[in-house]
């Protein structure tokens, strides 16, 4: 018996919807599980904006130029064919979600916007306010809601993934799953999964993600045999409030509408610039626009990798607001039409301090933002001759796809800004198509397969609870994420440095071992939250230890990755995908090539500002797209 | 001096909630959700007897997710971005009460279970009827005032707070609360959406629909996007009728005439 379209989403945000909404179009049907209500997905929080090339402002703008600068901005470590196709798709997708009702802003003459973000010279980034992914995501949940109404689509919310259930020949098959609310354990079948879970910010505890974000899925995945591919790439926004639960993201389009960042400065400390030239720190008690003088091409707007280091440079030469480590972003200066424009960013700021930023110049830091990294997910190119006997945005597990942040393939070794919504929509779009041709090559159903293979994993993750909530040791959850938190959010952010990875892999592993002594706060059944975090706990830890693995093995600097021993790029060695694999001890790291079919790897730079045409060579003809 | 205050929660679960204090330190930008973070790191009551951790709901944790609503001094609101400091400036008090929304039912401590909320949205066909998501090229222009109208409406995170401060909804009647009703209006108000407008107005016709509200106002104040939510119910209450008109009186093709 053939397929029955049966297929599982997990994660309900961009992607995850994305993908149920044109699996079903596709005659699928669909069970969406998600931990929290899907309208409540984290892709809430993308604030400024989504790139296309739609050239709509006359800047002879083109996907292949939003191409180019993605491919550099991730510093060459992105596979470029799929760049390519969601460069390509961008508009068309723009288009779409223009359909569904998203409220982008609008010119006078009631054409879609666009503002300039980071990384780029072209006003290409549409927007819907300062909440774009919010008005994104509610565009597809009203689609997948509409599919809900039809029956297409089942929503299981409030319920989390739990581990994936695959048969015999290692194929994905289904999952079993817990609900929040009683905690019980339970198998969903199906012939084909996706996950579209979302990045692992709780891994660093404070992070701009919000609390759904642990990794967790990814990191059952992982030990369950997925490859983690890149998970060394971790974004550090440049500009985020501090505070106690959270570091709360003051979105790039701040900086798109003109807002700059500053302190005062200090003619007696140098500072060498990119050309490796030693020049003073401003002028004494004057605002010095350090990103300004430093990268006089792309000034505030500089990659966000960049940003951040040199926010953090500036600092640590003592020159931090107040001494402490924090800078001005200011947008005081600015009129209140476009002040308008960023409103609820800026409210954002107001509501958390008490300070009103169109007064006073806001206070920021860099903060753990986004992981380039996540599941390797396969990418047969639109000429490749294999192309249609593998799938795109398949995991090296059979039936196990992967879409949106917790993939790896869109950004290479950094991401732009606005070019995370794209991908998610993209990436979505393309495994709503891939996955119905993957259940065409199945020559038996779920329904066909022995019920043991669900029992035993049923099993399995019924002895895991009852081990959890029965543990009596003097260890408390919580208090070992704080610590794990600590030692990442130290060694493995802005700068890394060998000695300290490798004390970080050890402390992890100690808490690994500290963590076989906790015992649980509450051991009840019922919104046991305090159980569902201690099983989350496990899985993340293993990610961060591919995190951290990754980043002690790779020798050099690019993108998002720096390291002070080795602060070049080095292509000749390291212009390759690091690949994570689990391994009960530590993970093991093996590599893939980068495919560099369009564009030869050059240094970046961002000191000038020039706007070119680039030549992508090798383009195939052959390209279709996924609207 | 490091200062105090008390976090006073009503918790428990159904037909057995009870008040229980913690003690805890105001931190510089302290909310709601860092001290309930703190109270699950160490949950001992003012007691000092070790109890069960506090369940609740969050999630972005910069109020646009909607899921940490809850009452807090009595006020429904979103956890988040209830800075302790605030609350003892505002109340004058050094406890802060925090209690589960009582227009839904409850699971747990602060959580409550707000799916009437998202049935009501497939009530009234709460999408934009397109053909498919294949390349069909841009949507209709707008006019950027509407769009500007059309985005505020829009940022409902549907958390509940309105439904929660609006008295018309309770034990005895099955009104769907204010912030379906502005979504009808934000579907009605797009050039495509337009198409189902009447259907979407005649559900709000029916029992608990739009006549149920008693225009008490609570909604718009307690919003926490500031959607003009009395606007929304009187524009709509205006386009029902018309409709209600329209279904009683007009010949099968007088859409041609509208």
């Amino acid at each position: 018996m053939k397929s029955t379209k049966e297929v599982i989403v997990v994660g309900g945000g961009l992607a995850g919807l994305a993908a149920a909404m044109k699996l079903a179009e596709n005659g699928c049907r669909i069970k969406i599980v998600s931990v929290t209500k899907v309208k409540r997905s984290h892709s809430v929080c993308a604030q400024g904006g989504i790139n296309a090339a739609i050239n709509l402002k006359g800047e002879d703008d083109s996907p292949y130029i939003h191409a180019y600068d993605t491919i550099k901005g991730g510093d060459f470590l992105g596979d470029q064919p799929p760049i390519l196709e969601m460069c390509l798709a961008a508009p068309g997708i723009i288009r779409l979600m223009d359909r569904l009702g998203c409220p982008f802003n609008r010119t006078p003459e009631g054409t879609l916007d666009f503002r300039r973000f980071g990384g780029t010279l072209y006003n290409r980034t549409a927007f819907c306010g300062a909440s774009t992914g919010q008005q994104l995501l509610y565009a597809l949940d009203e689609q997948v809601r509409r599919y809900e109404v039809s029956g297409q689509v089942e929503k299981f919310e409030n319920h989390e993934f739990m581990r994936l259930v695959m048969d015999e020949n290692g194929a994905a098959r289904g999952i079993v799953y817990m609900d929040l609310i009683n905690m019980k354990l339970d198998v969903m079948k199906a012939d084909a999964v996706i996950f579209g879970t979302g990045g692992p910010g709780l891994i660093f505890k404070k992070s701009t993600n919000s609390t759904f974000c642990t990794g967790a899925s990814n990191g059952r995945l992982f030990m369950q045999g997925m490859e983690y591919a890149n998970g060394e790439f971790i974004q550090i926004h440049p500009t985020a409030i501090p505070g106690e639960d959270k570091l709360r993201l003051m979105s790039e389009s701040l900086r798109g509408e003109g807002g700059r960042i500053w302190v005062y400065g200090d003619s007696s400390k140098k500072i060498t610039n990119s050309e490796g030239k030693s020049i003073s720190c401003g002028k004494t008690g004057e605002p010095w626009y350090f990103l300004e003088e430093l990268y006089p091409g792309y000034g505030n707007l500089v990659a966000r990798d960049v940003a951040a280091r040199e926010i953090l440079r500036v600092c640590e030469l003592g020159l931090g607001i107040d001494g402490k480590p924090q800078v001005y972003l200011d947008m005081t200066h600015l009129p209140a039409k476009t002040l308008h424009k960023v409103e609820s960013v800026l409210d954002i700021y107001r509501k958390f301090t008490g300070e009103d930023p169109r007064k006073v110049p806001m206070r920021i830091y860099p903060a753990v933002h986004y992981s380039m990294g996540g599941a390797w997910v396969d990418w047969p190119a639109s000429d490749d001759p294999d192309r249609m006997s593998r799938f795109r945005q398949m995991t090296n597990i059979p039936g196990c796809f992967n879409v949106g942040e917790s993939e790896f393939q869109y950004h290479g070794a950094n991401r732009l800004g606005a070019n995370s919504l794209v991908s998610c929509i993209f990436g979505g779009l393309v495994a709503g198509i891939e996955v119905p041709r993957y259940l065409e090559t199945l020559t038996t159903s779920v329904s066909a397969l022995p019920f043991k293979i669900f029992s035993e994993s049923m099993a399995q993750e019924e002895s895991l609870k009852h081990d959890l909530l029965t543990r009596d040791g003097p260890e408390n959850v919580h208090k070992l994420h704080d610590e794990m938190a600590d030692w990442m959010v130290r060694n493995v952010t802005v700068k890394r440095n060998n000695a300290d990875l490798q004390k970080t892999i050890d402390k992890l592993k100690e808490i690994r071992q500290r963590y076989d002594h906790i015992s649980l706060d509450d051991k009840g059944h019922l919104m046991n939250q305090t159980y569902a975090f201690a099983n989350q706990f496990r899985a993340m830890l293993e990610l961060a230890l591919a995190m951290t693995k990754s980043a002690l093995v790779r020798n050099e600097s690019r993108g998002a990755h720096f390291k002070p021993e080795y602060p070049k790029r080095d292509d000749k060695n390291w212009l390759k995908t690091t690949i994570a694999t689990y391994r009960k001890d530590e993970p093991e790291i093996t590599f893939k090539k980068v495919n560099i079919s369009y564009l030869e790897p050059f240094e970046r730079d961002y000191v000038s500002a020039k706007k070119i045409k680039p030549t992508l060579k090798n383009l195939p003809n052959n390209i279709q797209l996924p609207l | 001096m490091t200062e105090k205050f008390v976090l006073k929660i009503y918790r428990g679960t159904p037909g057995k909630q009870y008040w229980e204090e913690f003690e805890l330190e105001v931190k510089p930008f302290y909310n709601i959700i860092s001290a309930l973070m703190d109270v699950q790191k160490s949950p001992v009551n003012r007691k000092g007897q070790k109890v069960e951790p506090i369940a609740w709901e969050q999630g972005c944790l910069e109020e646009v997710c909607g899921s940490c609503s809850m009452l807090i001094n009595g006020k429904p609101r979103q956890a988040c971005t209830a800075l302790i400091q605030n609350l003892i400036d505002e109340s004058k008090s050094r406890t802060v009460t925090i209690a589960p929304m009582t227009k839904f039912p409850l699971v747990r401590d602060l959580v409550i279970d707000r799916d009437s909320m998202f049935e009501h949205l497939k009530r009234i066909r709460g999408w934009v009827e397109v053909d498919g998501s294949f390349e069909r090229g841009f949507g209709p222009k707008q006019d950027p005032k509407i769009q500007e109208a059309r985005y505020v409406l829009s940022t409902c995170m549907t958390c509940g707070c309105c439904v929660e401060a609006c008295p018309q909804v309770n034990k005895n009647s099955k009104f769907m609360g204010p912030a379906v009703i502005s979504q009808v209006r934000l579907f009605n108000s797009h050039p495509t959406g337009k198409m189902q407008a009447p259907e979407r107005l005649r559900v709000l016709m029916d029992e608990g629909g739009i006549s149920d509200c008693g225009n008490a106002q609570n909604c718009a104040k307690v919003c926490p996007k500031n959607i003009p939510l009395t606007e929304s119910i009187a524009v709509m209450g205006r386009e029902v009728s018309k409709q209600a008109l329209h279904d009683l009186i007009s010949l099968p093709d007088a859409y041609l005439d509208k």
